[in-house]
Parts: C-alpha cells; sequence; structure tokens
C-alpha cells in the first residue's frame, strides 16, 4: 500500500514548485496569488494525508478552515487588483511603489 | 500495484505537471487554467485518502468559484504580457536552487528517521462510513464556534471585495429618491397670466 511519506513528499514537492513560481513570476500579480492557492493546496494536502493515517477527523476539519480562508483571500486579493488596474493601468509589483519612502 | 497505488500515482504525477505548467507558463490563462487540472488532480488524491467531503468541496468551491474569479479577472484586464517576463530567465537559477533545496530537505526528513512506516494505513472503512456524515458530527459539536467566525469570515470578504469595487463614476446620472419625494408643485410649475388671444383668420 502507499505509505504516509509517499503523500508527504508529494506535499513537499508542491510547496517547493509554488515557491519557484513565487521566485520566477515576481512581477505579475495575478500568478503570484495562484501560487499561493498552489502553497496552500499544498499543506492541505498534508493534513489530508495525516488526518486519514491517523484517523483522527480533526484535520479534515482544519482543511475545511483553510479552504474558506482562502476562498476569502483570494476574492480579496483579486478586487484589490482589480482596484490597483483601474488606478495604475497595469499590475506589474514594479509599478506599484508609490509607498516607498 | 493495485488499484489505489496507480490512481494515487497517476494523479500525483498530473498534479505535478500541471503545477509546474501554472509556474512557468506565459499566459496566465493557460496558468488558470493548469491550476483548475492541478485542483481537480489533487481531489481524486483525497479520494484515495477517504476524504470525500473535502474533494467535493474543492471541486466545488475551487474549480467552480474561485478559479471563474481567476479567469475573470484575468480575462477583465489588460495585461502586457512582454514586460511581465522580464527577468523570468534572471531568477529562475535562484528559484531553482531554494526549490531543489527544500525538496531536498523534506525528502531527507521523510524518507529518513521519520518513521512513517510505523504508522500503517488503517483499513479502508466498509460501505456504509459515510466521511461527510463524521465530518459534520465533529464540524458542529466541537468546532462550532470556529464555523461561525469562518461563516464571519466570509462575510467580511464579500463585503470588503465589493467595496473595493464599487465605484461612482462622474458621469453616470444617479436618481436622489428623497429629492424626488420632496419636491413641491411650486419647484416645477410655473403658472403664467396671459390675456386670451383672438384666432386669426385663416387658420
Amino acid at each position: 500500500m502507499i505509505p504516509l511519506s509517499h503523500y508527504l513528499i508529494l506535499g513537499a514537492i508542491l510547496f517547493a514548485l509554488s515557491m519557484v513560481g513565487i521566485f520566477l513570476n515576481r512581477k505579475n500579480v495575478v500568478i503570484l496569488l495562484m501560487a499561493i492557492e498552489l502553497l496552500l493546496l499544498a499543506v492541505n494536502m498534508n493534513f489530508v494525508a495525516f488526518s486519514h493515517y491517523l484517523q483522527d477527523l480533526s484535520g479534515q476539519v482544519f482543511v475545511f478552515f483553510i479552504l474558506t480562508v482562502a476562498a476569502a483571500e483570494s476574492a480579496i486579493g483579486l478586487a484589490i487588483i482589480i482596484v490597483l488596474f483601474r488606478s495604475r493601468r497595469s499590475i506589474n509589483v514594479e509599478d506599484l511603489d508609490s509607498l516607498k519612502g | 500495484m493495485s488499484f489505489t497505488q496507480l490512481t494515487f500515482y497517476f494523479f500525483a504525477a498530473v498534479l505535478v505537471f500541471a503545477a509546474t505548467m501554472v509556474v512557468t507558463i506565459r499566459n496566465p490563462v493557460k496558468a488558470a487554467l493548469f491550476l483548475v487540472l492541478a485542483f481537480f488532480s489533487a481531489a481524486c488524491v483525497w479520494m484515495t485518502l477517504e476524504a470525500e467531503f473535502l474533494a467535493i468541496v474543492l471541486v466545488l468551491v475551487y474549480v467552480g468559484a474561485v478559479m471563474v474569479l481567476f479567469l475573470f479577472v484575468v480575462m477583465m484586464l489588460d495585461i502586457n504580457l512582454a514586460r511581465m517576463q522580464e527577468g523570468f530567465t534572471r531568477y529562475l537559477p535562484v528559484g531553482a536552487l531554494v526549490a531543489a533545496l527544500l525538496v531536498v530537505e523534506l525528502v531527507l526528513v521523510l524518507g529518513g528517521s521519520f518513521g512513517s512506516e510505523q504508522l500503517p494505513r488503517p483499513a479502508a472503512q466498509g460501505a456504509d462510513y459515510s466521511n461527510t456524515r463524521e465530518l459534520g458530527g465533529v464540524l458542529y459539536t466541537t468546532y462550532v464556534y470556529p464555523f461561525e467566525i469562518a461563516a464571519v469570515i466570509l462575510l467580511v470578504a464579500i463585503i470588503a471585495a465589493i467595496v473595493l469595487t464599487l465605484r461612482k463614476r462622474p458621469d453616470t446620472k444617479y436618481q436622489d429618491p428623497a429629492k424626488q419625494i420632496s419636491v413641491r408643485k411650486e419647484d416645477r410649475v410655473r403658472l403664467v397670466k396671459m390675456p386670451a388671444e383672438r384666432r386669426r383668420q385663416g387658420d
């Protein structure tokens, strides 16, 4: 059967891939948000795997809450991106330097 | 190799492939579509862990709602792709190095002295086992206050998203009902007194 470590390694690979995504696409805010969603998915994978192998449903409840917060976060993030695009005509991270001292 | 193993490794491979495409592809629309594939494969992997409710929720909430939102936003914005891709290859070595270190560290820990073989896979549940029922039992008793807080967080997110994107255009005409119903006859109608005129011949 599939050992627990294979699920955890899958989560680790996903986490590392989304880290690469944050490094590579550091100009495009939309892809940055997608990479953050992938990071949360990798964490959720570990929660579900441990929940099943320890036969404890609390892990799945945690995933439920993480999904809720992630949905709220992406909705607000996309709203901010739209407001940003209206005022700046760009979502490039390098153009967002009006708070620079 | 059993069916469960085959399913797990197939969907894990698809998941890793889709995640790679999400972070490397140039077109944001295609990235969003590959993210849909990634979430779908993750839901299938969770099925092998008997987390049926969460797998369905992942498909419904993420593929159905959040990714559609992403696609809407990506298609609404006119993104200059050429400028976005500057520095893509410049950050690749650093990113790849950090990611490789992360994977190597985690594999060393998980494959070495972690001892996950001491935690055997539990026996599969019977046909009368309902993951949704069990999860609901825990969610509405032990975790009922966090559940309520999650509802409040969603409400706050709805209001925040609406307030953020609401805008008043200066050139749009609005009705003000208070002004409309408080108007009096004297403000609108002017009675003019003028002498009667005689009808001219020929009309």
